[in-house]
């Protein structure tokens, strides 16, 4: 078979085609050239640090560097706001297009598509492991360090392995209140979180072609929870229609073919899929919320770049629309966008929110990392719409996450302890 | 190259929230980072690199966050050589970038003990252990990335390739 023939998956068609290649075999290193490159106020300081090194005197594309600040802003502490500093003056000397102050900012994982600034066929990087998120657009988009950064914003290239992937295909019919993100923890809970080590994770199915934008976004950003490089949707009508308002450039759609060689394929019924929850200290224990009585909570956290987007806010909204959360617990909005923000205040969800006695902050991953707004003491627990639940995650190295979709967090806020919307509602 | 040092021995998914939490990453001081390098993991971790600097793990060294900050920390602790039996993907190719030397090896994975010590030889490809004289071999690594390494790092690297393209 001529090599031009040869099926390929979708990543390595991307790949392919970003290195001038027609194809191209799983471990194979590459050196390729990527649509843009991203970093934040925690990797940026030292991929500037590293790119000025290098010596060059301008960023290889002044529209293809995205600086997004979202960690520890609004400037949490002094050192922080040294940082922030660093990279707005960047921004300006290098006249960065796209660099995102506080008051436009919002969570980079949320924002860039927002903003149309990822297009389905995209190879790009960003120094937040969490990049790959994108894949739900149909695009190859992983994360890197703070050094891969500076030399992509210096030649617009990077260097890759080209990887196996793992067909995920999700059947049957989703229970009330299940989403993505009971999908994802499932799925990591089934492989481990180094099921798909290096590898590109394919998610499809009938269950994926019914799945909102938002679900799928959530499902693609904890491809790295299982150690995944790419987590990947297939285009179809629903990611037409998202990009539709947002297109921003011309855009190339790529399938896998079908008779292309997976590394391996999961077939997953869904019909009997209970929500999900994950206990300390790895995003790997997955189990059905419902199994774990009286695991008493003291923060409920709803946002990040898992789950802060609106789908997620309405979910939380119409299980607390009317209800008190538990006087006991502390529970944390955080609308991952300005734009999120501003359509859940038009909706009502936000003043639903205030009523129900959560606090509602601007975007910020603050407590998703342990940073700000809603760290833990020691001892303390929170059940959390993030994504990683390792030790010392949310504060204290004695206190402990429970990762969960937004209906389970919201249900869980009102009970006082883990708890599904039947036990509330 | 060879390295000879005892070792400091930890287990699977050793993350990179454990390895430097990011309530210090609003700093990129590499004395600061490596002040925290694994407290919340192994509060003894500076008392035992007075005299052990090569970190032997299991599965998935290093998942998590793409923090550069991690392998950074661990290299500014003194850390001459981390051997796990796998990597995760963004830690692996973060120490390659800056210059720190990672070796999955499942055998000397299995095999080390806490404190034994090695004698690691990364042209041969061999790692000694001299406690109980059992030998492994390193798998071969790919030219470029051999190349980064020989170069000190990705940056220098770059600086090395631009440099040509530049004269040539």
């Amino acid at each position: 078979m001529a090599v031009e023939n040869k099926p390929q998956t979708m990543a390595q068609k991307i790949m392919a085609r970003h290195c001038s290649r027609q194809y191209l075999n799983a471990g194979e290193i590459i050196n390729a050239e990527v649509d843009f490159v991203l970093a934040n106020d925690i990797t940026m300081p030292l991929a500037i640090e590293e790119f000025k090194k290098i010596g060059v005197k301008k960023v290889f594309d002044t529209e293809k560097v995205i600086i997004v600040p979202d960690h520890f802003t609004p400037n949490k502490d002094i050192k922080s706001a040294q940082q922030c500093k660093i990279l707005r003056e960047f921004a300006y000397e290098y006249k960065i297009k796209n660099y995102f102050e506080v008051g436009k900012m919002g969570i980079e994982h949320a924002l860039l598509p927002e903003l149309g600034l990822v297009m389905p066929g995209d190879l790009a990087i960003g120094a937040d492991s969490h990049t790959c998120t994108y894949g739900a657009l149909g695009a190859a988009t992983t994360g890197v360090g703070s050094t891969d950064v500076a030399v992509a914003m210096a030649t617009g290239t990077a260097w890759f392995m080209v990887p196996e992937t793992i067909k995920f295909i999700y059947k049957g019919k989703l229970k009330p209140w299940v989403t993505g993100k009971d999908l994802i923890l499932y799925t990591i809970g089934l492989i481990g979180v180094d099921g798909a080590r290096y590898m590109s994770m394919e998610f499809g199915g009938p269950v994926i072609r019914q799945l909102s934008m938002d679900g799928r976004f959530t499902m693609c950003n904890m491809a790295i929870e299982a150690g995944g490089k790419f987590g990947i949707v297939e285009f179809d009508e629903i990611t037409g229609k998202y990009l539709e308002p947002k297109r921003t450039r011309e855009y190339k759609i790529y399938q896998s073919d079908d008779n292309v060689k997976y590394f391996k394929t999961y077939e997953i019924d869904c019909s009997n899929l209970e929500l999900q929850v994950s206990t300390p200290h790895l995003p790997s224990n997955a189990k059905a919320a419902r199994d774990l009585k009286d695991i008493k909570i003291d923060q409920a956290v709803i946002g990040s770049c898992t789950n802060g987007r609106l789908e997620d806010l309405k979910i939380a909204a119409e299980i607390l629309d009317g209800r008190k959360i538990n006087g006991k617990v502390r529970t944390i909005i955080l609308p991952a966008t300005q734009h999120i923000y501003l359509e859940a205040l038009e909706l009502g969800y936000i003043k639903t929110f205030i009523e129900s006695g959560c606090a509602v902050s601007t975007p910020t991953c603050g407590p998703c990392l342990g940073g700000h707004m809603g760290v833990l003491a020691e001892g303390e627990r929170a059940v959390s719409t993030t994504n990683r639940n390792f030790v010392g995650r949310m504060g204290h190295p004695k206190s402990e996450v429970y990762l969960s979709g937004p209906a389970v967090a919201a249900a869980s806020a009102i009970a006082g302890k883990i708890a599904t919307p039947e036990e509330v509602l | 190259m060879i390295i000879k040092e005892k070792v400091i021995k930890y287990g699977n998914n050793v993350d990179t929230d454990v390895i430097i939490p990011a309530r210090y990453l609003n700093t990129s001081s590499q004395d600061e980072l490596a002040a925290h390098c694994f407290e919340d993991l192994d509060e003894n971790f500076k008392e035992k690199l007075k005299d052990r600097k090569i970190i032997v793990a299991g599965d998935n060294f290093g998942c998590g966050s793409s923090r550069e900050h991690a392998p950074l920390a661990i290299k500014a602790s003194g850390v001459k050589l981390i051997i796990a039996k796998t990597f995760a993907r963004i830690f692996f190719r973060n120490a390659i970038n800056i210059g720190l030397a990672v070796i999955p090896s499942e055998e000397a994975s299995e095999n080390v003990k806490d404190g034994d010590e090695l004698e690691v030889d990364l042209e041969k490809g061999l790692i000694k252990d001299n406690t109980d004289g059992k030998i492994f071999k390193i798998n071969p690594v790919p030219d470029f990335i051999n190349e980064i390494i020989a170069n000190g790092g990705y940056i220098n690297y770059i600086k090395k390739k631009i440099k040509s393209q530049t004269a040539g």
